[in-house]
């Protein structure tokens, strides 16, 4: 178990620079999951931490020790891979054992680890067999018992489930989580699918275009993202991005929504205060996820940050708990999440109402968070 | 609905039954074709002179006779020297084996740092190793010639064992890198994490799943090798020569009677390893070659 700092990496290919400077420090034992759309460099990062690929500028240490210049078998982490990249020819105790045969560990040593790990993963019938002869989440085991077979002092993870049919993927985040919580060794976990990351981490850096965007606690994520891409990719279904005119009444800033009748509802969003000033009376961009805009909730009564719209209905999606209806806000398409027997059907005019607490705005030129 | 299926099935099978007879009947005419003249080279190779002289071509013998096989291995006469085409025959296994060897090793270790430890500028080097792939040997018999000399191994079986490896390597390089490009990169990646180096990972974990494309780089070579008589009647000393040079020569010495029937024992012989190679693992030759295509 260490801690792992990374300052001011960056990393080119050619003329291309796919990391632009990141910095994250992860505490010993502590679960960071590095997640992003396809192309952010969060595979890059993880590669440079490992020691496969080598880091153009910057610095990353894991404990106290920099290993910038330390080949990725000198660095003490084990990875496991998308593919699970098992050893073909090899059953699957030789498979756990190889990493400590290269490392010249005794021979009955190995054989206690590979029965350990086999045992902590459910694996012990499968010793023998190839990794031909294992399914999918058989040969996700394998991989993650050589990655535990080594004990390293960190794990990397590179998109370890997107290999594995839906249900699977389920089952083993589960798994994942519990073996974090059993061995407690620091983890870098990369990954597109924010659910996973949610689900999963102690700490999530959200990436994009070679920066991170945010690196905060999931909850932090999801209740207060930085800009709007943050807000729109934690999430799902995503974040209402609606574009409003913000207006001041009587000390009080509210923005404007407009249905498509015409109707129009004026929300209130807190106190006037200094730092929403540039932006009265023009545009900014409200954000309210899904499940704020619903048909009503609980202790609903009094609370004077609950407000009542009505807007036509224009599809369903049922969900099952939830049905998904979507009105028109301001031009937009807006998602709300109601109970399934409160929805009305496509057409049909709908009261819904708003719970503007957790509400956010946006700048829409520079799209970062204004405001609080 | 019920009704109607048998004849459809019955429709298409009758179809089906006919175009069956089509291809096979066309690979049969086309089996013939290739295996007459050796038909005729074994019978002919089974008479003996009196009955070749008297007989047709294409008749059975009327007397088998292992005579012609005897002469052409050990007393026919090439050129001046009368011993047959066994010193010959030793000549190219003892040319072939190393070549085959020490070429299809290189070029496995070529393919595996082409495909999986690639450098700066690996790619242009494996552009002009393909090169190789399509130059002449014509064109290469002066300068390949002076380097020999250079080299002191002109006119000798070190020769034309050190041409072939180099004339060998851009194929064997091709085969094992379009096979090892197959192998995900992140098992290297996972190796090199577990601590092993170049050479671990190219023992413990490439070469172990590389039999199929060793088979077809050893047949490759050992067929090419074996059937080359350019490289063999250009740079080979008496005492040297393959037995493809030996085959011509004896075919073209003429001391009063053609003998057929021993020209065409020596002719069996100079084929008969490359046939036996083919034969016994010519099925690991198909799967190898579309080993790539199908990935799994």
């Amino acid at each position: 178990m260490a801690s792992l700092t990374i300052s001011e990496i960056r990393k080119w290919f050619g003329t291309n620079e796919v990391l632009k400077g990141v910095s994250l420090a992860v505490e010993a034992g502590e679960f960071l999951v590095l997640v992003g759309p396809s192309g952010c460099g969060k595979s890059t990062l993880l590669n440079l931490i490992a020691g496969l690929e080598t880091i153009t500028s910057g610095e990353i240490k894991i404990g106290d020790r920099v290993v910038n210049n330390v080949k990725p078998k000198d660095r003490d982490i084990a990875m496991v891979f998308q593919s699970y990249a098992l050893y073909p020819s090899m059953n699957v105790r030789k498979n756990l054992a190889f990493g400590l045969e290269t490392r010249g560990i005794h021979k009955d040593q190995i054989e206690k680890t590979v029965k350990r790990v086999a045992a902590m993963l459910q694996i012990s019938e499968l010793l023998d067999r190839k990794p031909s002869q294992l399914s999918g989440g058989q040969r996700q085991r394998v991989a993650m018992g050589r990655a535990l077979a080594r004990d390293p002092v960190i794990f990397l993870f590179d998109e370890p489930l997107s290999n594995l049919d839906a249900k699977l993927r389920v089952e083993m985040r589960t798994e994942i989580k519990e073996l974090h919580q059993r061995i407690k060794t620091t983890i870098v976990y990369v990954t597109h699918d924010q659910i996973e990351a949610m689900t999963l981490a102690d700490r999530i850096a959200v990436m994009k275009d070679g920066i991170i965007h945010q690196f905060d606690t999931p909850q932090q994520l999801y209740d207060n993202p930085s800009n709007i891409f943050v807000a729109g990719f934690i999430g799902s279904p995503s974040m209402n991005f609606i574009k409003c005119k913000l207006v001041k009444k009587a000390k009080e800033l509210s923005v404007v929504l407009e249905n498509r009748k015409g109707d129009s509802f004026l929300l209130p969003v807190g106190k006037a205060d200094k730092s929403l000033e540039k932006w009265i009376d023009g545009d900014v961009i409200l954000g309210i996820r899904p499940e704020r805009i619903a048909t009503g909730f609980h202790e609903q009564e009094g609370n004077p940050q609950i407000h009542e719209i009505e807007c036509a209905v224009e599809v369903l999606e049922p969900t099952g708990p939830d049905t998904l209806v979507f009105v028109n806000i301001n031009g937009g398409k807006v998602t709300c999440r109601v109970s399934p027997h409160a929805a009305k059907l496509p057409g049909e005019s709908m009261k819904l109402m708003i719970d503007m607490s957790k509400a956010l705005l946006f700048d829409p030129e520079t799209q970062n968070r204004i405001g609080r | 609905m019920r009704g109607r299926e048998p004849v459809m099935v019955g429709e298409r099978s009758t179809g089906a039954v006919i175009g069956r007879i089509i291809v096979y009947s066309i690979l049969i005419v086309a089996a013939l074709y290739f295996l007459i003249p050796f038909f005729v080279m074994a019978m002919t190779s089974l008479k003996t002179m009196n009955d070749i002289r008297t007989g047709n071509l294409i008749s059975f013998p009327r007397e088998f006779t292992l005579d012609a096989w005897g002469k052409a291995w050990s007393s026919a006469c090439t050129g001046i020297n009368c011993e047959g085409v066994k010193g010959y025959f030793l000549n190219s296994v003892q040319m072939v084996i190393p070549a085959v060897i020490i070429s299809t090793l290189i070029g496995a270790v070529n393919g595996y740092v082409f495909s999986k430890w690639r450098f700066k500028g690996s790619e242009t080097i494996f552009s002009f190793l393909l090169l190789g792939c399509f130059i002449p040997f014509q064109i290469i018999l002066l300068p390949m010639s002076q380097t020999l000399g250079v080299l002191r191994i002109g006119q000798s079986i070190f020769g034309l064992i050190f041409v072939h490896i180099v004339y060998g390597l851009p194929f064997t390089s091709l085969f094992f890198r379009n096979f090892y490009v197959t192998i995900p990169d992140e098992i290297i990646k996972a190796a090199k994490i577990d601590g092993a180096g170049f050479f671990k990972i190219f023992w413990k974990i490439i070469l172990p799943v590389s039999l199929p494309i060793f088979v077809v780089a050893i047949i490759w070579q050992t067929t090419q090798i074996w059937n080359d008589f350019l490289f063999g009647v250009a740079f080979s000393g008496s005492d040297s020569q393959p037995i493809t040079v030996a085959l011509n020569n004896l075919v073209n010495t003429s001391t009063g009677v053609k003998e057929y029937n021993v020209d065409m024992a020596a002719a069996i012989i100079a084929g008969l390893p490359t046939l036996i190679v083919y034969i016994v693992a010519g099925k690991y030759f198909l799967r190898g070659l579309t080993a790539g295509a199908v990935k799994g």
